[in-house]
């Protein structure tokens, strides 16, 4: 990438100024937005800067198990999950209820331990992974504190890393800012319809610039043209804070119109049957929705969904 | 020019003053005080009729009195500070028990099972029964009413931490758990403020019952206190004063009642 090397010598002496080496290694934007937020005194921050941006292997999952249970008795949701996810990219995971999706995220994220197997991202062990805050989630539900204003939910995991309260304020506008909600930056939570919270408890997954964005269904629980006002959004999120994405949903056109490639899971135990690339061409918008490629790959993955379902 | 603006707006306030609606609007604070009025007015009347002694039943005019007399002359308000003083020691010391062990109660499955058969035992023994021993075991009588005031909301502010602590969702322990918190952060983040609001529906109904359980334990054996005075009170004949002692307690209950009430709009403002 030619911005890329541009952008490192940049970020080579921004770096020198903080006297910080690792500074170097961390990928431009985040260095940057460092730079204009001023958060240097947070060195979890920085380790969330590490990571290379470039198109190899971010997360590897190698033949992850999960058991739940005891061995003979208990239930086995997933069987030998292998899976390669890009830096940068947008992937969907959809496959039956009871699969094992939200168990996969969860092991991602280091909420869980796989029984067998290993998961490695960009070389760490899920734990180094969360320990250095490279991970966002977003579950079904909004999950914010509603006793805390929406400025404090976003800022809630700055507050936690322990960032001062400019730095905090400061960044909860501009992801505010990047939602749209400014206006209810004083409001609580039950102020906000469930889809202005979703949006909330994304920015807040984004506050401390992860790397990843670990959403399990969480537009799930949406009427349908909320579901695909933050969709858009969501594309556009992605777009411009460059993060990578393991979105789960059982919707396979909401699949389609957002990943860069969907995996398809097997009934329980969950299995990747298969991973299929989606070459819709970007920007999409609810116009892609018409083009014949896009009626094609969802019937192709309904296809799958029913050939391995019934396996 | 800045007169004239005034005039004309107080002018518009009368012209748009709508005597009916204002009527309704606060239609209560007309009632309560119309019907006292009347209950007042209705038992000044009985007592005249039927000519009754006073320490049978006194006119309001009497009770009125007493009360006055009793307050001035610094009965009233040493017996009112005892009994405050009893209530607020017995909440703090069940507040800091309950609290901690709720918590570790909530925390910890294994001790719940240990310890929970003997708690519900102890919850089924009437405390009152307890009493005489705890004046048997503890001699100053404040330290005793105080304690049997913490006896009786320690169960109902346990019971509340544990299902404060317990009803945070699983998903908001994870998001805590990717943010790398500490369990103290865990702690004062999320698990306070969420038990916090369950807390204070039992605070609420709590105050209420330790004003019950202390004025009982007072009225059995105390030489001081709200429950004291009602006793000497009604052994002495002294009628107007009983009656001057009852609106004396009802008022701290209900001050209470209020108090918490506003306390606890203070703190969870969230809410409204
Ligand atoms: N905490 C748990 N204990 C036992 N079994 C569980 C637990 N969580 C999930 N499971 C089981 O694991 C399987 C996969 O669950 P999950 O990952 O939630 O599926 P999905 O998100 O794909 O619907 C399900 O069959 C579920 O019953
Ligand atoms: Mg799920």
């Amino acid at each position: 990438m030619e911005e890329g090397s541009q952008a490192d010598r940049a970020y080579a002496r921004v770096a020198r100024v903080w006297q910080c080496p690792d500074a170097i290694f961390a990928s431009g934007f985040i260095l940057r937005r460092h730079a204009r937020i001023g958060i240097p005194a947070c060195p979890e921050i920085f380790a969330a800067g590490f990571f290379v941006m470039n198109n190899g292997t971010l997360i590897k999952i190698e033949s992850v198990s999960k058991q739940y249970g005891a061995p003979r008795d208990g239930v086995l949701a997933l069987r030998e999950v292998s899976l390669d996810v890009r830096a940068g990219e947008f992937i969907s995971l959809i496959g039956p209820s009871g699969c094992g999706k939200s168990t996969l995220l969860k092991m991602i994220g280091d909420l869980l331990a796989p029984s067998a197997g290993q998961i490695t991202i960009d070389g760490h062990t899920p734990t180094e992974a969360r320990r250095a805050r490279k991970c966002g989630i977003v579950f079904q539900a909004p999950t914010l504190m509603e006793w805390r204003t929406i400025t404090r939910n976003i800022a809630l995991p700055l507050e936690i890393i322990g960032a001062p309260r400019a730095a905090r304020d400061q960044r909860a506008t501009e992801l505010l800012d990047l939602i749209r909600l400014r206006d209810f930056a004083a409001r609580y939570p039950r102020e906000l319809s469930v889809g202005m919270q979703q949006q909330v408890a994304i920015a807040r997954a984004l506050a401390y610039r992860p790397t990843i964005l670990l959403m399990d269904e969480p537009f799930g629980a949406l009427d349908e043209m909320t579901r695909d006002r933050l969709g858009q959004e969501l594309l556009t999120l992605w777009q411009r804070a460059r993060v990578t994405i393991v979105f789960v949903t059982h919707s396979v056109a909401e699949a389609v119109l957002l990943s860069d490639r969907v995996a398809v899971f097997t009934p329980r135990p969950g299995h990747i049957g298969r991973v299929i690339e989606i070459d819709l061409p970007r920007p999409r918008s609810a116009e892609t929705r018409n083009l014949a490629r896009f009626v094609e790959l969802v019937r192709a993955i309904r296809a799958t969904l029913r050939e391995l379902g019934a396996k | 020019m800045n007169q004239s603006l005034t005039t004309r707006r107080a002018s518009n306030w009368i012209g748009e003053f709508d005597l009916q609606r204002w009527i309704l609007k606060h239609i209560q604070y007309i009632l309560i005080p119309i019907a006292l009025t009347l209950f007042l007015i209705a038992w000044q009347t009985v007592v005249t009729l039927n000519r009754y002694p006073v320490y049978i039943l006194p006119t309001p005019g009497n009770v009125a009195e007493s009360w006055i007399a009793s307050w001035q002359r610094g009965i009233l308000p040493r017996h009112l500070g005892i009994t405050l003083f009893e209530i607020a020691l017995g909440f703090g010391i069940a507040f800091a028990f309950a609290s901690t062990l709720g918590y570790v109660l909530a925390k910890s499955p294994l001790i719940e099972k240990i310890v929970s058969p003997y708690l519900v035992a102890a919850q089924a023994v009437p405390l009152v029964a307890i009493g005489p021993l705890i004046i048997i075991w503890i001699d100053t009588g404040i330290a005793q009413n105080a304690l049997i005031a913490a006896l009786i909301i320690f169960f109902p502010m346990l019971i509340n931490t544990i299902v404060g602590v317990r009803s945070v969702r699983e998903e908001y322990r994870a998001l805590m758990r990717s943010y790398n918190a500490s369990a103290w952060q865990v702690f004062t983040i999320l698990e306070m403020p969420a038990a916090l609001a369950v807390f204070f529906g039992c605070i609420r109904v709590g105050i209420t019952l330790s004003v019950i359980g202390v004025i009982v334990v007072e009225l059995m054996w105390a030489d001081r206190g709200l429950g004291f005075l009602l006793n000497f009170a009604t052994k002495s004949f002294d009628t107007p004063l009983v009656f001057a002692t009852v609106i004396t307690l009802s008022a701290l209950a209900l001050g209470l009642y209020i108090g918490v009430a506003i306390f606890e709009r203070r703190i969870i403002r969230w809410r409204r």
